[in-house]
């Protein structure tokens, strides 16, 4: 049973450098359980995910991407992706409200379209989470689209999110009356609900972690769902925790190393058990960091998952294995 | 005599020798040429452009010079790294120093300093309504391109004061957190595009005079936008929109100087990335668009480097070691040492790689190589090490 199965958007939010859209993809193929239809959108112009999943760039138009990760029983879902820019949500946003046809050029002849969407303020924004909840909240005026299970949104960073997905204060301010108000209001709705997650990707290093407090923080004052944090780019455990104290403390025995390495069959010299001995050193005393950070997390008392540290980068595969451990940890 | 040619041509195909590389970036002597007036920091989010920022200035301070950080957005920690609890839009002396030099610090406020301009080019009461326009008010605090102008304009301020007053010998800007790193150069050209742009002029106009402009087709817009978003919304957005006629003409001007500041000699663009995919790409962009644009690179800094593992065995030998000791059942300790001696060649030569490629389609960047540090810089000290560890790259 997923933590967030009453959830159907998934925002995923993260410090630049923490692969946020790493992990929206990841959990895109987790929530793709057999049957389903996921959606995953960008909204940043970066064109991600065709680099992560390997296809031709994404034009603003759901595609069917891949299929997601298998069921126990072999079944799968299917997740879709879709690249959101602003000029084409505004477009599309006037022809299925307004119909408004030759106004609707003139609009886009006399540089409203680029103007709204190059400086308006706020404007951009609400254009952006505007389709995402025409995406979530599909109604007859989009004919025959899919309805989807979940939608997972491949967010802004961190330091935006909270200004990013509170539409209401942003345009709320400018139009004051209107229907722009009125569906603001209602997408604002949408996001505090309970179908709505805000999950936050961090390190477990001392900046990240205190940029997921502050957002967190963030999030609560303007009443959005803070959904779970996703601990990346965990360091390995190959060490037992009394090995991993000794190695800290530099009393791992070293006739002992020598003997187990003679034993796997490759030749022992100094200057490989010194290396070893002191590599071992490091990653107990970056392990130690990273534990107390880790506690730092926990204490913010929300539900958290964690993913390795990939040697080799994160390639298609690898986001399939992230998609198995999040589902293993209960996040889909 | 016929002279023998053959040594002397040039090979070319997968075999040639590689195009001639510039070699380690050597920080010191960067910072010790005092014709460098302006250090400017780029790169896209999260690969420690601030710290970066603040180590160098530092650095330079304690050989002597006058320096002034700009910081866009620092973390908390590092602000009090340097001993300011809350910096601000104006510079703060950082205490601690060593030497004869100095170091103050600030953090770009984008908001005052859009303020500042306003004021200063206003009649104060035109000002005030400037100021309290919705318009205003939304694009000063939160637009994504604000603070990219805004970091040019404070840039821009602290120069001109700087060569006033002899106050600063260098500056230091560390740029915005944006995606992408160009956004800090395309700030000016975004901001003229935006008030020559067709419809800024259409909402002038009727400010200006007779409405002449008011065409057939002018008036379906105003009324399908005041159908959509009210009245007021226009009458906000019109009202804005001629103040912006006469604040910022001047302000376009001087976004355009200091884009020409930028392309003058005593500037060096660093460029900062961590030896990951995206952030190189990035920074490729960037050096591309530097060279096209005639701006100076000094050259490239990669943060964040895993330490170079101290023994020369090769990943897969240790991994088949790990093999051989699991299927005896033996040794955990060498097993676990050796599966961890593995995992760090491999990201060390991942990176290397990462970074080789980089160099192949750049030979002429100077690069920098920083390892990781185990924790957070917490104060001088810290920042200290970071410096040392930069202008080491030129001694490996």
């Amino acid at each position: 049973m997923s933590d967030w199965s009453k959830v159907r958007l998934h925002v995923v939010t993260g410090k630049g450098g923490t692969g946020k859209s790493t992990v929206a993809s990841a959990l895109a193929l987790a929530l793709a359980h057999r049957g389903a239809n996921v959606l995953l959108c960008e909204v940043e112009g970066r064109q991600g995910i065709a680099r992560m999943f390997d296809v031709d760039p994404l034009p603003y138009e759901e595609r069917r991407l891949t299929t997601g990760l298998p069921d126990d029983d072999g079944g799968r879902g299917v997740v879709h992706a879709l690249h959101i820019d602003a000029e084409s949500a505004l477009l599309e946003y006037l022809s299925m409200y307004y119909r408004l046809g030759r106004a609707g050029k003139a609009l886009d002849r006399f540089g409203v379209i680029e103007f709204a969407t190059t400086i308006a303020p706020g404007v951009r924004d609400v254009l952006l989470s505007g389709k995402v909840y025409e995406a979530v909240e599909r109604n007859s005026r989009n004919k025959g689209a899919i309805q989807y299970d979940a939608i997972v949104l491949d967010a802004p960073p961190t330091g935006r999110i909270t200004q990013f997905l509170n539409v209401g204060g942003e345009v709320g301010g400018l139009a004051k009356v209107g229907p722009i108000k009125t569906q603001s209001d209602t997408m604002m709705k949408l996001f505090q609900s309970p179908r709505t997650a805000v999950h936050l990707v961090t390190l477990l290093e001392e900046m990240p972690v205190q940029e997921t407090i502050d957002g967190i923080a963030d999030l609560k004052r303007a009443k959005l769902p803070v959904g779970g944090i996703v601990v990346n780019m965990v360091r390995p455990r190959d060490l037992s925790a009394e090995n991993l104290a000794a190695a800290r403390a530099g009393t791992l025995d070293r006739e002992k190393v020598e003997s187990e390495v003679k034993a796997a069959g490759i030749e022992v010299t100094p200057v490989l058990i010194d290396g070893l001995l002191h590599e071992a050193a490091q990653h107990a005393e970056r392990r130690a960091l990273e534990d107390e950070q880790r506690e730092v997390v926990r204490d913010l008392g929300v539900p958290t998952y964690e993913l390795p540290r990939m040697a080799g980068g994160v390639d298609l595969g690898a986001l399939y294995e992230f998609a198995g451990l999040l589902r293993e940890q209960g996040m889909a | 005599m016929a002279r023998r040619t053959t040594q002397h041509q040039t090979r070319v195909g997968p075999t040639s020798p590689r195009a001639r590389r510039a070699g380690a970036l050597d920080v010191d002597a960067l910072l010790a040429d005092r014709t460098t007036g302006i250090i400017v920091c780029c790169g896209s989010g999260g690969v420690g452009k601030t710290t970066t920022s603040a180590a160098l200035a530092l650095r330079a301070a304690e050989q002597g010079r006058k320096v002034v950080v700009l910081t866009i957005d620092p973390a908390r920690r590092l602000a009090q790294s340097m001993g300011i609890e809350e910096l601000d839009n104006t510079p703060r002396p950082v205490q601690g120093v060593a030497g004869d030099g100095r170091l103050d610090a600030m953090m770009l406020d984008m908001k005052r300093t859009f303020d500042e301009v306003v004021e200063s080019q206003a009649s104060p009461e035109k000002a005030q309504q400037i100021l309290a326009n919705p318009f205003y008010i939304a694009l000063s605090s939160s637009f994504a391109g604000t603070q990219e102008y805004m970091a040019m304009e404070k840039l821009g301020q602290i120069h001109r004061d700087a060569q006033k007053a002899g106050t600063y010998d260098l500056i230091v800007v560390d740029t915005p957190p944006s995606r992408s790193a160009l956004d800090f150069l395309d700030a000016p050209e975004r901001l003229s595009s935006f008030l020559d742009g067709r419809f800024v002029r259409l909402l002038m106009a009727p400010a200006r005079g007779p409405a002449k402009l008011m065409t057939a087709g002018f008036s379906l817009i105003t009324n399908s936008l005041t159908k959509i978003l009210g009245a007021q919304f226009l009458k906000d957005l019109q009202m804005f929109v001629s103040a912006l006629d006469t604040v910022f003409g001047g302000f376009r001007q001087r976004a355009q100087r200091t884009y020409s500041l930028l392309q003058a000699e005593g500037t060096a663009f660093l460029v900062v990335a961590a030896p990951e995919p995206d952030a190189l790409r990035e920074a490729a962009y960037f050096v591309e668009r530097l060279s096209e644009d005639g701006m100076p690179l000094a050259g490239l800094i990669v943060n964040r480097a895993s330490p170079e593992p101290e023994s020369a065995l090769p990943a897969a030998e240790a991994l088949a070691g790990v093999g051989r000791l699991r299927r005896e059942g033996a040794g955990p300790i060498a097993a676990g040492l050796l599966r961890l001696h593995a995992d760090q060649v491999q990201l060390v030569e991942r990176e290397q790689s990462l970074r080789e490629r980089f160099a192949t389609a750049h030979p002429q960047v100077p690069t920098a190589v920083v390892p990781a540090l185990a924790g957070d810089v917490h104060d001088l000290e810290g920042l200290r090490r970071i410096g040392e560890l930069l202008a080491a790259a030129a001694r490996t």
